[in-house]
């Protein structure tokens, strides 16, 4: 292992020093993170698009000029090529995802993809006399803009999984008219069943996981990112038609006027996204220093019935989080039993100061015993006889803490930390069931915030009680650009500690 | 000389350690009274006998009863009716059905528990022992997603269910495909424990002509024990602590929530001052919701926290 001069620096700093680096490291870090990214990936990403663009139509263009005419029948007819071939399987199923396709199109999908640019007309009425002609207007259900657009985005998905599809068939059409040039060996049917159980069992093992993301993670996060360029809200949903409406809610956060709505979003929104922000660092940095101290105490040498104080903060996770932070909420109420029985009349959690403490406070009693049980257990993979060549060497309980336990666990956790700080950053159990973001905001058209609500359990309350789609899929798109940018620079940096592991 | 000041260098280091030792003790008796308070509070109030109007203003009941939990279970509590201000004893069932929501709760987080574990080993064997093109660009895929704040999804996945009338009367179906339907992104933990299990035994079962599949029940699942109970235990408390989407699939009706959802209305104010015992039977409630998963935690408590040191070095 090479050590560079600046390892070695860094390996004779204190742990304050080392702090202090780390900190000041990731700082000076940000602009080339930055930077990599624009200079780096982003070219990367547009090669690669670039070249999967190159051999699409590369593939297209040998199979017209060279392939056979059932290659060039497959261009229309999905699977021929197969089916001529006795791929009987692979053949059908290139076929009937063509039919279906065609059938979903016509009656269905075309329809549908017509009304997305205007995501409906006609309101839903009764039926009534035309005052100009005489007739009589029918009844009618009237467009429904939420199904339009999410039976637009389906279609969309499906137009992109066919052309993919027609791809591989154009392709698959070509690779068999070339093996049976090279007289080379046609998988059969049966051949094509028994590679799914071996050397094509991920997509065995895969395609229920996939369906299953694709349905409830990534539709619904594409359904999303388009309403949040709408005005869908609670005046604007079924029967009343919502339209697009650009990037109206995006200049709403940064201050402009959202028509219509009478929440004040571009106020609540910094505010909370400061608290948020303040609330992650706390409340990761707290449970980590202090959860530290603690497994540090209780596997000190001497210390007796460890597995006693392990089992009784281990509680903590075995009890559902729901059940004591609802307990919590209700002992730290105004007129719950901490106040009556110290007699006092605190505002535990109705003081917007105080009930900011309290919540990083419970959230400390939440969070501790989870580093508690990580660090025990980091604590006992240390190599005992670090500690005893630095003993012969003359070191101190302190400066061995400082030298060796305290670097150790650093470098080893640091991932972790990065996981809980995002992970706090959306942290909305805590919050909502311990204080339900209370106090609220003063001012009024809060859209029912108030002082220790997070950006999340807002969002919560705007989906729920307000109604208000578009503003809060605006806001979980720069919540997601936050946690993005946040992990993309520190994941280069938890790199480097992966590496940095074997420093010892 | 030398050896009597060395004598009491190391006797006045053993004070020193003895001192250090009953500091530490007492730091470790506090910090257990801090995290066991609440819990201690919720078992006496659970059996606290006597019924009271306002919030419990005291630690220890003076009665003790099991009442509290038979009521819970026969959907009775007592009931202060308005403007009289007396006390009897009715069926809750109007305002709040606990067994319901217990039954409920139960049979979503038994069959979101095996079929989580399910889509998570396989997704895990998939993406550790697997080579394929598309491995990569998924697991980034997967990275990406999880950055997306859950409730952004959850409302487009209500308007999903509310479409196929999954929502309210058959909101166990949709809750279940909503905890299950995600499972395949919580695959990192088991994925880096496969990880550790040397590809050489793959190997030289393949050369004997096993097959993947053969690879994977024969060899990768007998060698993860202590992985599939780390999956089953937090697959289960998932679903049994979930309030978010329970509260927003299940609707207003009070028959289908789960506990979560239940017995937060349980001690709404509203709803704790209708009830002399509410806060009684709200505590026999949280004890009931907690014993079986506290119980199951603790037998398997070695493996869980396994998972955790290993999830967390790994990163």
């Amino acid at each position: 292992m090479a050590i560079t001069a600046s390892e070695l620096e860094y390996l004779g700093m204190n742990g304050w020093q080392k702090f202090g680096h780390n900190l000041t490291a990731f700082f000076r870090r940000l602009p080339r993170a930055f930077l990599g990214i624009f200079s780096v990936q982003i070219p990367k990403l547009a090669r690669k698009i670039w070249n999967a663009i190159k051999s699409f139509f590369l593939t297209l263009y040998n199979a017209i000029a060279h392939g056979d005419w059932k290659t060039r029948t497959s261009f229309g007819i999905m699977g021929f090529a197969q089916l001529a071939n006795k791929q009987i399987l692979r053949g059908l199923l290139f076929l009937v995802f063509e039919i279906l396709f065609i059938v979903y199109m016509c009656f269905f999908g075309a329809g549908q993809l017509s009304m997305f640019g205007s995501l409906g007309t006609e309101v839903r009425h009764e039926s009534y006399i035309d005052e100009v002609t005489g007739n009589r207007v029918p009844a009618s259900e009237g467009d429904n803009s939420m199904l339009i657009l999410l039976y637009g985005i389906l279609t969309i998905i499906f137009i992109i999984a066919f052309i993919y599809a027609w791809y591989s068939n154009i392709k698959a059409a070509y690779a068999v008219q070339q093996y049976k040039e090279a007289n080379q060996h046609l998988a059969t049917t049966k051949e094509d069943l028994q590679t799914l159980a071996d050397a094509q069992y991920h997509k065995t093992l895969l395609v229920g996981p996939l369906i299953g993301l694709t349905i409830f993670t990534i539709l619904p996060i594409i359904f999303m990112i388009f309403v949040g360029f709408t005005n869908y809200d609670k005046a604007h949903s079924y029967p009343n038609l919502f339209t697009w409406t650009g990037f109206a809610n995006f200049r709403a956060i940064f201050g402009g006027k959202l028509a219509g709505s009478n929440i004040e979003f571009a106020r609540i929104f910094w505010k909370l996204l400061i608290w948020t922000v303040i609330w992650a660092i706390l409340a990761t940095f707290s449970n980590y220093i202090v959860g530290m101290v603690v497994a540090l105490l209780i596997n000190k040498k001497g210390i007796k019935l460890k597995k006693l104080w392990r089992t009784v903060l281990i509680m903590t996770i075995a009890v559902p989080q729901f059940v004591s932070l609802l307990l919590m909420s209700n002992m730290l109420g105004d007129d719950g039993i901490i106040n009556k029985l110290l007699g006092t009349t605190v505002k535990w959690l109705s003081d917007p100061i105080l009930a900011k403490v309290t919540v990083i406070v419970v959230n400390m009693w939440v969070g501790i015993p989870y580093t508690m049980l990580m660090v025990s257990g980091i604590l006992m993979n240390i190599p005992a006889d670090l500690y005893e060549s630095a003993r012969i060497d003359g070191a101190g309980p302190f400066k061995m803490y400082f030298k060796i336990t305290l670097p150790y666990v650093w470098h080893v956790t640091t991932p972790y930390l990065i996981t809980s700080f995002t992970g706090n950053l959306n942290n909305f159990g805590i919050i909502y069931l311990l204080s339900g973001g209370g106090p609220m905001i003063g001012g009024g058209r809060t859209g029912g915030a108030g002082e220790t609500d997070l950006l999340i359990t807002w969002l919560f309350k705007l989906v729920s009680e307000s109604e208000a789609y578009g503003m809060a899929s605006v806001i979980s798109i720069l919540m997601f650009i936050i946690t993005a940018v946040v992990s993309l620079i520190t994941y280069n940096r938890s790199k480097a500690v992966k590496n940095e592991e074997d420093f010892m | 000389m030398e050896g009597t000041t060395k004598q009491k260098k190391m006797r006045s280091m053993k004070a020193v350690q003895r001192t250090t030792n009953a500091v530490v003790y007492i730091i470790l008796i506090v910090i257990s009274v801090i995290w066991l308070i609440p819990f201690v509070f919720l078992i006496m109030q659970s059996l606290r006998g006597e019924i009271s109007t306002g919030a419990a203003d005291y630690f220890f009941p003076k009665q003790w009863t099991f009442d509290n939990y038979i009521h819970l279970f026969q959907n009775k509590g007592y009931f202060i009716e308005p403007g009289k201000g007396t006390v009897a004893l009715i069926s809750t069932a109007e305002t709040y059905n606990f067994v319901n929501w217990y039954w409920h709760t139960l049979v979503i987080a038994l069959v979101v528990t095996v079929v989580q574990t399910v889509i998570v080993l396989a997704t895990s064997y998939a993406l550790s022992r697997m080579r394929f093109k598309m491995r990569r660009p998924l697991m980034n895929v997967m990275l990406i997603l999880g950055m997306f704040p859950g409730i952004m999804s959850m409302t487009a996945i209500y308007f999903l269910l509310k479409l196929v009338k999954l929502t309210q009367e058959l909101s166990m179906l949709g809750l279940i495909l909503i905890y299950v339907g995600s499972s395949c992104m919580g695959y990192y933990i088991c994925k880096g424990f496969f990880d550790t299990i040397p590809k050489s035994l793959d190997e030289a079962a393949r050369i004997d002509g096993a097959s993947r599949q053969t690879v994977f029940f024969k060899v990768i699942i007998p060698l993860s024990k202590p992985i599939i109970i780390y999956t089953i235990l937090t697959a289960f408390m998932g679903p049994w602590g979930d309030y978010m989407f329970a509260y927003l699939i299940t609707g207003p009706t009070r028959d289908y929530w789960n506990v979560a959802v239940g017995m937060k209305k349980m001690l709404e104010p509203q709803t704790l001052g209708n009830w002399a015992d509410g806060f009684q039977r709200f505590c026999a409630a949280g004890v009931v919701v907690s014993l079986p998963i506290t119980i199951l935690f603790f037998i398997l408590q070695r493996y869980y926290v396994e998972g955790v040191t290993g999830g967390a070095v790994k990163g």
